[in-house]
C-alpha cells in the first residue's frame, strides 16, 4: 500500500497515512486531486479505479470515505477487506464509531491503523490481538500521566 | 514564598479542535490557527517539556488541516527521547507525519530508535519498529539493520511480526542487506501466530521477488506453505481469524501469492501445489467480496504456474461467472492479465466480455475493450469488429482514438478479404469521426491504392458518405476527396451511382468554403479537385 486517506463528503481530510516518501507539496496535490476524483463518482460505480500508475480502492462508511492507493500487483479485493477490518476495529474501540470520533481522537485512529498495518503491510490478522495491544498501550499512557493532568 | 505568575496552561487538544470547528469562515479559522501556532512556537522556544506532548498533538491536527508544521519536527525528536510513554507515542506519530526519509532531521532519530529498539517494554520497541518501517532511509536502514535482525529472532510474537515488516522495508531500501536476514526468516514459518506467519510470508515473497537465487533457495518451503494453507481451509470455525466464514483471508491471499511466485515455470513445485489450489477454488464461496479476493488470487496462481489444464478451464469458468453475476471490474482485470499467457482459455468467454462493452461503468467498458483486442483473431474478426465499431460510435472521445487505432491494426492483421478491409476502415473512420489518429487516414489511402480491384467500389462508397456527410468529419472528408481525385472517372462513369459533374463541383465548393473544414482538409480537396479537372472534361 502506498497511502491511505480518510475524508468527509465535503472533502475534509480526517487522516492521511503515507507509506512512500513525497515532499509535502506533492502529498497535498495528490490528496486534493484524488479527493476530487472520488467525490465526483456516482454511488453505483465500482470501488476500484485506475489513477496515474496506481490502483485506488475506496469505500464510503456513513459520512467518511476510506481510500487506499495500492500498486498494480496488489490484490484490490483484499484491500477492501483491509479497509473493512480497520472500520470494524475503530467501531469496536469507540463503540459504534462516527466521524466525530475520528476528528476528536485522530491520534487514536492513527494508533489503531499502526497496529493493523506496518509499512503498508498487514501485520496482524486477529481483531482480538489488535484491540488487546491498543488497550495495553492506552493503559501505559494512563500510567505515564501519574498524578499530573498533562494529558493531551 | 515567591508567588509565581504562571502562563495559563496550553489549551487541550479537543478544546482547540472545538474552537477551530466553530469558526464560521476560513479567515476566522486561519486566525484561530495562527494564534495557537504562535503560542505553540513560543512554548517550544522555552523548551517546555511539560506541555510539549499536548502542543505537538495540536500541531499535528493543525498540520492535517493543511497548515505548515515543520517547526515541530525537532520537538517530535525531543518527545521520542523522553522516557514517558505518551511522549513517545505522540513523538513517533509526529515523526511519521512530519518527517520522511527526505528530511535531514530524521538522521537524528536513529539514536533514539536504536535505544527504543532495545527497550524492555515491547510497546516501545513496537513504536520504534513501526516508525522505522514507515520512514526508513537507506542510511537509517544500514544503521539499524542489525537491531532489526536481532528482533526478528525474538521469542515475542508481537515483536517478531513487526520486525519482519521492518526487515522487508529495509531490504527494499538496501537490497544488499537481504543476506543477513535470510537465516532468521525461514523460522518465521514455523510459528503458529498468524501475525508472524503473514509478515513472514510477505517478507519471503519480497525476497524472492528481489533475487532469483533467493527464489530458488525458498523452493523447498513449498510443502510447508501448502500445509499451512491446507490447515487454514480445513480448520473449523476460528472466531479470532474468521471473516464471514473464511479463515484468515489475509493470510490465505499472501500464501497464494507466494505459491504463485514459487510455482511459476517450475513443474515440480506446480505439481506439489496443484491439489491445494484446486481445493481452495472449490471450497471458497464467491458470493461475498472476501471469497472473491481469495479466488482472484487463486485464478492468478493457477494460470501463472504449470497447472493441470482441467483446473485452468474450471477456474476460469468460476471466475467469469463472478464477472457475470457481480459485474466485477476486477474480474475483467484478471482476464486481461491471464489472456497473454493463455489466450485460448479466455476465448471461450468472448460473448460475456463483449457484453461488458455496454456496461454503465466506464472502467469496465475500457477494460473489456482492451480485452476484446487481445482476443481478436482471424476466426472471430468479423463478429468482433462489428461489436467494436458499435461500441466506438457511442464511446467517449478518449476511447475513439485508441479504439480506432487498434481496429485499424487488427483489420490489417486479420482481414478476411480486401473489400471487408476497406469497408471496415471506412466504418472506423465514420464511427470515430475526428478522433481518428492521423496515421489512419494515411493507412486507408495506402490500402485503397494497393487494392486495384476495389477502387471502383470504394470511390462509390466514399461518395455516398461524402454527399450526406457532416463536413466537420475531417478524416472522412480527406479520404473521400483523395479517392475521388484519383478515381473520379470510375465514379462519374459508374452505372449504379448517378452523379453529375455539377454535383461533384458543388460538394467541392462546399468543402473549400466551409468554415468547418480544416486547412489540411481543404488542401486535400484542392489537390483532389485539380487531379479531377485534369482527368474529366468540365467547366470549373
Amino acid at each position: 500500500m502506498q497511502f491511505m486517506l480518510l475524508f468527509s463528503r465535503q472533502g475534509k481530510l480526517r487522516l492521511q497515512k503515507w507509506y512512500v516518501a513525497h515532499p509535502d507539496k506533492v502529498k497535498k496535490k495528490i490528496t486534493r486531486e484524488l479527493i476530487t476524483t472520488i467525490l465526483a463518482r456516482k454511488p453505483k460505480m465500482s470501488s476500484f479505479l485506475e489513477w496515474k500508475d496506481l490502483k485506488i480502492v475506496y469505500k464510503r462508511y456513513a459520512s467518511l470515505y476510506f481510500c487506499c492507493a495500492i500498486e498494480q500487483d496488489d490484490n484490490e479485493l483484499l484491500t477492501l477487506e483491509v479497509i473493512h477490518r480497520y472500520v470494524e476495529l475503530l467501531d469496536k474501540y469507540f463503540g459504534s464509531v462516527c466521524e466525530l470520533d475520528i476528528i476528536f481522537n485522530f491520534e487514536k485512529a492513527y494508533f489503531m491503523l499502526d497496529e493493523l498495518l506496518v509499512g503498508g503491510e498487514v501485520c496482524e490478522t486477529s481483531k482480538k490481538n489488535v484491540l488487546k495491544a491498543i488497550a495495553a498501550q492506552d493503559l501505559l499512557q494512563e500510567v505515564s500521566y501519574g498524578d499530573s493532568p498533562y494529558e493531551i | 514564598m515567591i508567588a509565581i505568575i504562571r502562563q495559563p496552561n496550553p489549551i487541550r487538544l479537543r478544546d482547540l479542535i472545538r474552537q477551530i470547528r466553530s469558526a464560521k469562515t476560513a479567515a476566522e479559522e486561519r486566525s484561530v490557527v495562527n494564534r495557537e501556532c504562535a503560542f505553540i512556537r513560543l512554548t517550544f522556544r522555552e523548551e517546555d517539556s511539560v506541555w510539549r506532548c499536548r502542543n505537538v498533538a495540536k500541531l499535528l491536527y493543525i498540520h492535517m488541516l493543511g497548515y505548515p508544521a515543520h517547526f515541530g519536527q525537532m520537538e517530535c525528536l525531543k518527545l521520542i527521547a523522553s522516557p514517558r510513554f505518551t511522549d513517545k507515542r505522540i513523538g513517533y506519530l509526529g515523526a511519521m507525519l512530519l518527517l520522511d526519509e527526505r528530511q535531514d532531521v530524521h538522521l537524528l532519530i536513529t539514536n533514539s530508535l536504536k535505544n527504543d529498539l532495545n527497550s524492555s517494554t515491547q510497546f516501545v520497541q513496537g513504536l520504534a519498529l513501526c516508525t522505522l518501517a514507515a520512514i526508513a532511509s537507506p542510511e537509517m536502514s544500514r544503521d539499524l539493520a542489525g537491531e532489526v535482525e536481532r528482533l526478528l529472532k525474538s521469542s515475542n510474537a508481537y515483536i517478531r511480526k513487526k520486525a519482519a515488516v521492518c526487515a522487508l522495508r529495509i531490504i527494499c531500501k538496501v537490497p544488499e542487506l537481504m543476506e543477513m536476514f535470510l537465516p532468521a526468516t525461514r523460522s518465521l514459518l514455523t510459528e503458529k501466530n498468524h501475525g508472524v506467519l503473514i509478515t513472514g510470508v510477505t517478507l519471503i515473497t519480497k525476497m524472492c521477488e528481489q533475487s532469483k537465487d533467493t527464489l530458488s533457495h525458498f523452493k523447498k518451503i513449498v510443502p510447508n506453505l501448502v500445509r499451512i494453507l491446507k490447515s487454514l481451509i480445513m480448520a473449523g470455525y476460528s472466531p479470532e481469524h474468521d471473516v464471514q466464514g473464511v479463515s484468515d483471508p489475509f493470510l490465505q491471499v499472501k500464501l497464494l501469492r507466494l505459491l504463485r511466485l514459487l510455482g511459476r515455470g517450475d513443474g515440480d513445485a506446480s505439481e506439489t501445489m496443484n491439489d491445494i489450489l484446486a481445493q481452495v477454488a472449490t471450497n471458497t464461496e464467491s458470493s461475498k467480496n472476501v471469497g472473491n479476493a481469495i479466488l482472484y488470487e487463486t485464478v492468478l496462481a493457477i494460470m501463472d504456474i504449470k497447472s493441470e489444464s482441467g483446473l485452468r478451464v474450471s477456474i476460469l469458468i468460476t471466475w467469469v461467472n463472478i464477472l457475470v453475476s457481480q459485474g466485477q471490474y476486477v474480474a475483467l482485470n484478471t482476464l486481461l492479465k491471464v489472456v497473454s499467457a493463455d489466450n485460448a482459455a479466455v476465448q471461450r468467454h468472448r460473448t460475456t466480455i463483449l457484453e461488458c462493452l455496454k456496461d454503465a461503468d466506464i472502467s469496465i467498458r475500457r477494460r473489456s475493450m482492451e480485452l476484446c483486442f487481445a482476443l481478436v483473431n482471424s476466426a472471430n474478426i468479423r463478429s468482433m469488429m462489428k461489436e467494436l465499431i458499435v461500441f466506438m460510435e457511442k464511446a467517449e472521445p478518449e476511447f475513439k482514438a485508441v479504439c480506432s487505432s487498434k481496429c485499424v491494426t487488427a483489420a490489417e492483421k486479420y482481414s478476411p478479404t480486401v473489400r471487408w478491409h476497406i469497408d471496415t476502415l471506412l466504418k472506423v473512420v465514420n464511427a470515430a469521426g475526428n478522433h481518428v489518429p492521423d496515421d489512419v487516414v494515411a493507412s486507408t489511402i495506402q490500402l485503397i491504392c494497393e487494392a486495384q480491384s476495389e477502387q471502383a467500389y470504394t470511390v462509390k462508397e466514399l461518395w455516398k458518405h461524402l454527399s450526406i456527410a457532416n463536413l466537420d468529419l475531417q478524416p472522412l472528408v480527406q479520404v473521400a476527396t483523395w479517392c475521388i481525385g484519383e478515381y473520379g472517372d470510375l465514379l462519374l462513369n459508374s452505372e449504379e451511382v448517378k452523379v453529375s459533374e455539377k454535383e461533384l463541383i458543388r460538394v467541392y465548393h462546399q468543402i473549400l468554403w466551409s468554415s468547418q473544414c480544416s486547412m489540411i482538409t481543404k488542401e486535400y480537396a484542392l489537390t483532389s479537385f485539380m487531379k479531377l479537372s485534369s482527368r474529366v472534361q468540365s467547366e470549373s
